[in-house]
C-alpha cells in the first residue's frame, strides 16, 4: 500500500513561501534569468507547483508514467524546450527542476515533527524530483538537438534562388545568417548564374541578413569584385538604416558599388542602366487623371 | 585627487560556449535579446549585435573557440550590457597592430577588433601569447 505522502497537502497550504523561496533559491543558484522575464518565471514555477499538488494528491508519486503525471510532464516539456531554443545550458535548466528540493525540504522539516516519517517524506521527494529533473533534462537535450539541426538548415537555406528578375538583370534574394562555408557556395550559384546569362547587372538583396559584420561585408566585396570580372555590375540594396550607420562605424567601405534601400529602388537603377525604363501606359495615366 | 570610478554591479549574467558558427549565431542571438530587454533603440541593437559578432568570431578563429559572457551592469546613474569573451588561443603578438584597421593576419578586413571598439562605450582587451585572449565591451544605455 502507497503511504499516503503530506507533500500536496503541505504545498497547498504554503505555496506562496514555497514559490518564494524557490524563486530566491533560482536567482542565487543564478545565471537562470537573463533570458527569461521575472514574471515569465514566476508563472512557470506557479504553474509547476500548481500540477505538482495536483498530480501527487491524486498518489502514487513513483509512477511518472501514471497519466496523472502527464500535465506536469508536459509543462516540463514546454519550459526544456523554450530554454533550450533561448540557449540555456543543460544544468541551467535541470537546474529549474532540482532547486526545489531546499525550499520544499525546508518546509517539510518544519511541518513534519516525527523523525521517521521526516525521513521517509524526504526520501519520497527526492526521488520524485530526481526523477522530475532527469526527464527535464532529456528532453532539453532532444530539444537542444532539434535547434541546431533546424540552425544548421537555416544555414543551409541560405543558398537562396538566383532570379531573373529582366533580361540582363540578376537578383540574389540573401536570407539568413552567412555564418557557414556556404556562403562561398551562394555567391558561386550567383557568379555562374551572370556567366550562363549573361547578365550586366546583378543585385543583391540583404534584407533577410539580420546581420551584416565584417565577415558579411567581406563575401559581398568579393562577390561584387568577382562579378565584375565577368562583366556584370552589382548593386546592394536592402541596407536598412541601422546597418548602414552599423557599418560606417565598423569602418567598411563599400566604395563605388551602388546601395539601394529597397529592392525595388535596386532594380529601376537596374533598368536605367540597361537603358531601360517602367513607364504607364498613356491611356491609363490620363484615366488616372481628373 | 582622482576618485576610482565605481564598479559597476553585475544584475544578472549568463555564458555561452563559442565553439563552432551554430554557437556564434547563437550567441549574436542571445545579445540581441539582452539589448532588447534593456530597451537599447533598433540602432543601437544592431550596433551591439554586430560587435558581439565580430567578437565571437574572432574568440571561435583566431582564439580556437572560447566562452561569452553577457552580463546586465548597472552602477548609479545607468544601467547596460557587458560582453565578455574569453579564450586560451594562442594569444595576440602586438595588440596596438591588431586594434589598427585593416589588420589581419587571416586575411580578413581587420576591422573587427578597431570597429568593435568604435561601436561600443567601453573596450578593454586583454592577452597573452600562448595564454589567450579576452575582450570585454560595455555599451551603455544613453
Ligand atoms: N581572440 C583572438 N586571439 C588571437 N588573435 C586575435 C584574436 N582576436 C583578434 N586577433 C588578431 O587580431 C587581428 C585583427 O582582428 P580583427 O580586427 O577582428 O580582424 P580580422 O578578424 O578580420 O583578422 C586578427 O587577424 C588576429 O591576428
Ligand atoms: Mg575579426
Amino acid at each position: 500500500m502507497n503511504t499516503p505522502t503530506t507533500i500536496p497537502q503541505m504545498i497547498e497550504n504554503h505555496r506562496d513561501s514555497l514559490l518564494a523561496d524557490w524563486l530566491q533559491e533560482q536567482a542565487t543558484i543564478g545565471s537562470q534569468r537573463l533570458l527569461i522575464s521575472d514574471a515569465e518565471l514566476r508563472q512557470q514555477c506557479l504553474d509547476f507547483l500548481r500540477l505538482l499538488q495536483e498530480a501527487t494528491a491524486s498518489g502514487g508519486m513513483k509512477d511518472m508514467n501514471s497519466p496523472q503525471w502527464d500535465r506536469v510532464k508536459e509543462l516540463l516539456e514546454s519550459v526544456a524546450t523554450s530554454r533550450a531554443q533561448q540557449g540555456f545550458s543543460p544544468t541551467e535548466v535541470a537546474t529549474f527542476v532540482f532547486s526545489l528540493k531546499k525550499p520544499l525540504f525546508g518546509r517539510l522539516r518544519q511541518d513534519i515533527r516525527d523523525v521517521e516519517n521526516l525521513g521517509r517524506e524526504i526520501w519520497a521527494g527526492t526521488e520524485m524530483i530526481d526523477r522530475l529533473g532527469l526527464y527535464t533534462a532529456e528532453v532539453y537535450q532532444k530539444a537542444r538537438d532539434e535547434t541546431i539541426s533546424r540552425q544548421q538548415a537555416e544555414m543551409l537555406e541560405l543558398s537562396t534562388p538566383v532570379v531573373n528578375l529582366w533580361e540582363g538583370i540578376l537578383a540574389l534574394p540573401l536570407i539568413g545568417t552567412l555564418d557557414s562555408s556556404r556562403t562561398q557556395v551562394v555567391m558561386e550559384t550567383l557568379l555562374q548564374k551572370i556567366v550562363d546569362t549573361g547578365s550586366t547587372v546583378a543585385i543583391i538583396d540583404i534584407t533577410g541578413v539580420p546581420t551584416v559584420d565584417t565577415l558579411v561585408a567581406q563575401h559581398l566585396l568579393k562577390t561584387v569584385t568577382a562579378a565584375r570580372l565577368m562583366g556584370a555590375d552589382c548593386i546592394i540594396s536592402g541596407i536598412r538604416p541601422q546597418i548602414a550607420q552599423t557599418i560606417v562605424h565598423l569602418g567598411v567601405e563599400l566604395g563605388d558599388v551602388a546601395t539601394k534601400a529597397s529592392l525595388a529602388d535596386a532594380f529601376q537603377l537596374a533598368l536605367k542602366r540597361a537603358g531601360l525604363e517602367i513607364r504607364r501606359p498613356a491611356a491609363s495615366a490620363l484615366a488616372g487623371e481628373d | 585627487m582622482q576618485l576610482e570610478p565605481r564598479k559597476p554591479a553585475v544584475v544578472r549574467d549568463q555564458v555561452l560556449p563559442l565553439k563552432s558558427d551554430a554557437d556564434v549565431v547563437q550567441a549574436r542571438q542571445a545579445v540581441r535579446r539582452a539589448a532588447e530587454e534593456l530597451k537599447f533603440n533598433l540602432v543601437e541593437q544592431t550596433k551591439i549585435v554586430t560587435a558581439a559578432s565580430e567578437l565571437a568570431r574572432n574568440t571561435l578563429l583566431h582564439g580556437r573557440g572560447g566562452t561569452m559572457k553577457v552580463e546586465f551592469v548597472a552602477d548609479l546613474s545607468r544601467r547596460g550590457l557587458r560582453l565578455t569573451f574569453e579564450d586560451r588561443g594562442p594569444g595576440i603578438a602586438d595588440i596596438s597592430r591588431a586594434l589598427q584597421d585593416g589588420f589581419s593576419t587571416a586575411d580578413g578586413l581587420g576591422l573587427g577588433l578597431p570597429g568593435a571598439r568604435r561601436l561600443m562605450s567601453e573596450f578593454d582587451i586583454q592577452s597573452k601569447l600562448g595564454e589567450g585572449t579576452r575582450v570585454t565591451v560595455v555599451r551603455w544605455k544613453p
